[in-house]
C-alpha cells in the first residue's frame, strides 16, 4: 500500500516539478522559436490547460499502457524503453555481483581479525572508494586496462565482455557500504551465545562461520544490497555514458540533453519504481530467511 | 604541584585518573589532537583550501588565458613539459596548474553550500517531527519515503539543465536532494532530548515550543549536526562533479573539475593526465572531509574514551 501511495506521490512530483521548471511549449518548439511559434505548440500539444488536468490525462494513459511519444526520438516512449532496458539490467546485475564477490569476502576478513593490519587496510579501500568519483574510476580504467593494457574493449556493449570494465566501475561504489555492514554484523553474531556454544562442540575457522555466524550476519546484507541495486539503475547515466552502453541511463542523459520531458518524466518514475519494489523485494527476502520476521 | 597539574593538562597523554577533572572542551581537545586520522584529514584539508585560496594569488596565469602555440602540453616530470606550466596545458593551450587551483574554490563553494541547503531542509523537517510526533512524524517519514526513492542524481541533472546551469541553481538542486541523513540524525536525537526533565521544567515554566526548541533542543542536536554537515559537504562535491562531467553542471569555460575531467576525456589516448590530474585533486579533497567528519564523530562521541 504504502509503495503504491509513494509511486503516485512521486509521479504527481516529477510531472509537476517537469512542467513548472521550464515551460513545455518552449522546449519543444526550440531555444530560438518565436512568441507566436510557441503559442502555437501550446495549443497543438494543449499545454495551455491547468497543470492538473493534464497530470490526469497522463496518469490514465500511462495506465492504459500508453507512455507517451517522445519529442526528441519521435517514437513512442515504451519501445524506446524496452529496447534500451536489457542493457542496464546487465549491467545492474553484474554490478551487483562484482560488490557480493569483492565487500563480503573483504567484510569477513575484515572481521575475523578485528583491528589487523587486514582490517585497516579494509577501512582504508572502503574511506578511498567513497571519496572516488566514478566517472573518473571509469575513465582510468579505460586508461589501463584499455589503453596502456588493451584487455578490455574501451567502450560499447556488443558481448558480456563489453560490460566487465563497467560493472566493475558501478560495482565498486557499493563496496565500502556493503563491507562495512558485513563486518559490523559478523562482529556482533560472533559474540552471540550460540556462537560460542557452537565453539564448545568443536566448531571453529571457516566451519564456525560459514555454518553458523553467516546466516544472522548476512540478513542486514540482503536489504542493503537491495537498495544499492536499486542505486544502480539511477547510477547508470553516469557509468554509461563513459563507456558509451546504450541503456536507459544513457537514454536518459540524451533526453535531457533533448528537453525530451515525455520521456525524462517516465524514465524519473521507471528509476523510482524499481527501487521501490526492490526494496519491497528485500523486505520479503528478509522475512523468508528471518523466522522471527514472520 | 600546580605546576605539575598545569603540564598534565597541556599534555595530550592523560593518566586515567584525572579525566573527570578536566573540562568537557579540554577532552575534547585532546581526543583530536591524539586521533591520527583527525589530524590527517584536517592537514590535507587546511593544506587543499590554502592552495585553492592562496595559490592562484601567487599564480601570474589566468585560469582562462588561453595560448594556442602551447596546446597540450605536459606535465614537468613528462619528457616535452616545461617549469612555466608545472601541470601542463589544455586544449586550448590554458595552464592546467592555474584551472585545477581555481577549481578548489569552485568544489568548496558548491560543496558548503549545497550541504547548508540540506542541512537547513533535513533539520527543520527533523526537529519538528521528533518534537511533535503523532502524524507529523508519520507526514514526514512518507516524504523521506519519497525523497529516497527518486533518482537523486537523474532529477538533478534534469533540474539544473532545465532551469538553467549556474552556480546558485546547482547548490539549491543537489541541497534539496541531500537533506535526507540530516533528517534521519536530527529526528531521533530530537526524540530523546524532548523525553528529559529539563525540557519538561522549561514546559512547566512556560517556555513556548519555539523557546524548548532553539533553547534546549538544538544545543543537544548541534554536535551530530555538525558531524553530517562535514559528511555531506564530500557528498555534494562529488555530485556537482558528476554533474559538471555530464555537462549538465557548471559550463565552461569556468574551471570546475568535472568539467575538466570531461574535457579530458577527448584525449584520453594520448594525455591522460587531463584526466588524471584534476580526478586526484577531486579525490584529495573528498578524503580530507571524510576523514575530518569521521573524525569528529569519533571525537564528539562522548562514549568515546581518551587514549
Amino acid at each position: 500500500m504504502v509503495v503504491i501511495a509513494v509511486a503516485l506521490t512521486l509521479s504527481f512530483i516529477t510531472f509537476f516539478l517537469l512542467n513548472v521548471a521550464i515551460d513545455p511549449a518552449q522546449a519543444v518548439a526550440g531555444e530560438e522559436a518565436e512568441a507566436l511559434e510557441i503559442e502555437q505548440v501550446r495549443q497543438q500539444y494543449g499545454f495551455d490547460r491547468p497543470i492538473l488536468i493534464r497530470y490526469f490525462e497522463w496518469f490514465k494513459a500511462v495506465l492504459t499502457g500508453d507512455l507517451g511519444i517522445s519529442y526528441y526520438w519521435n517514437k513512442p516512449v515504451g519501445s524506446l524503453l524496452l529496447e534500451r532496458a536489457p542493457e542496464t539490467i546487465t549491467l545492474a546485475l553484474m554490478s551487483v555481483m562484482v560488490t557480493i564477490f569483492i565487500a563480503i569476502p573483504l567484510g569477513i576478513c575484515a572481521a575475523i581479525n578485528p583491528n589487523s593490519v587486514i582490517d585497516r587496510m579494509c577501512l582504508g579501500v572502503a574511506v578511498s572508494f567513497q571519496a572516488i568519483p566514478n566517472f573518473w574510476l571509469g575513465l582510468v580504467m579505460i586508461i589501463i586496462f584499455s589503453v596502456t593494457f588493451p584487455i578490455f574493449p574501451v567502450s560499447g556493449d556488443k558481448t558480456y565482455f563489453h560490460f566487465i570494465l563497467p560493472s566493475i566501475v558501478l560495482g565498486a561504489s557499493s563496496v565500502p557500504p556493503v563491507m562495512r555492514l558485513m563486518r559490523t554484523g559478523l562482529l556482533d553474531v560472533m559474540e552471540a551465545d550460540y556462537i560460542r556454544t557452537a565453539r564448545s562442540n568443536g566448531f571453529f575457522g571457516w566451519k564456525l562461520i560459514l555454518n553458523h555466524a553467516m546466516r544472522n550476519a548476512l540478513l542486514p546484507v540482503v536489504s542493503v544490497l537491495a537498495v544499492q541495486l536499486g542505486h544502480k539503475f539511477g547510477g547508470s547515466v553516469i557509468t554509461e555514458s563513459v563507456f558509451s552502453i546504450n541503456g536507459l541511463g544513457r537514454l536518459a542523459l540524451e533526453s535531457i540533453l533533448g528537453a525530451d520531458i515525455p520521456t525524462v518524466q517516465i524514465l524519473v518514475f521507471v528509476f523510482a519504481f524499481t527501487f521501490l519494489i526492490l526494496n519491497l523485494l528485500a523486505d520479503i527476502l528478509n522475512a523468508y530467511l528471518d523466522p522471527r520476521l514472520r | 604541584m600546580i605546576l605539575k597539574t598545569f603540564i598534565k593538562r597541556l599534555v595530550p597523554r592523560v593518566l586515567e585518573d584525572d579525566i573527570s577533572l578536566l573540562s568537557p572542551k579540554t577532552v575534547v581537545l585532546r581526543k583530536a589532537i591524539s586521533h591520527s586520522g583527525f589530524k590527517f584529514g584536517l592537514l590535507l584539508f587546511i593544506s587543499i583550501i590554502l592552495l585553492g585560496i592562496l595559490g592562484p594569488f601567487f599564480l601570474d596565469i589566468s585560469p582562462y588565458q588561453q595560448d594556442l602555440d602551447k596546446r597540450l602540453l605536459p606535465p614537468v616530470w613528462i619528457e616535452g613539459g616545461s617549469w612555466d606550466h608545472l601541470l601542463g596545458t589544455d586544449g586550448n593551450g590554458r595552464d592546467y596548474l592555474s584551472r585545477i587551483l581555481s577549481g578548489t574554490r569552485i568544489s568548496l563553494t558548491i560543496g558548503i553550500g549545497a550541504a547548508l541547503v540540506g542541512m537547513v531542509i533535513g533539520v527543520t523537517l527533523g526537529v519538528i517531527a521528533g518534537y511533535f510526533g503523532g502524524w507529523i512524524d508519520q507526514f514526514v517519514n512518507y516524504i523521506l519515503t519519497c525523497q529516497l526513492a527518486l533518482p537523486g542524481l537523474l532529477l538533478a541533472m534534469t533540474l539544473v539543465f532545465l532551469i538553467g546551469p549556474s552556480i546558485p541553481v546547482v547548490i539549491i538542486v543537489i541541497g534539496c536532494l541531500h537533506w535526507t541523513l540530516f533528517l534521519v540524525v536530527t529526528r531521533s536525537v530530537t526524540k530523546r532530548i524532548a523525553k528529559l526533565d529539563f525540557v519538561s521544567a522549561s514546559n512547566a515554566i512556560g517556555a513556548t515550543k519555539l523557546q524548548i526548541i532553539i533553547q534546549d533542543i538544538l544545543p543537544g542536536i548541534i554536535n551530530q549536526i555538525i558531524v553530517i554537515f562535514t559528511l555531506e559537504v564530500g557528498v555534494a562535491i562529488l555530485a556537482e562533479a558528476s554533474l559538471s562531467f555530464l555537462g549538465v553542471g557548471i559550463q565552461p569555460p569556468t574551471p570546475s573539475w568535472g568539467l575538466l575531467i570531461a574535457e579530458g576525456k577527448e584525449a584520453i589516448f594520448f594525455q591522460p593526465w587531463l584526466i588524471v590530474l584534476p580526478g586526484i585533486a577531486l579525490f584529495l579533497l573528498v578524503v580530507s572531509i571524510n576523514m575530518l567528519g569521521d573524525g569528529l564523530r569519533d571525537i564528539m562521541d562522548p562514549k568515546s574514551k581518551l587514549e
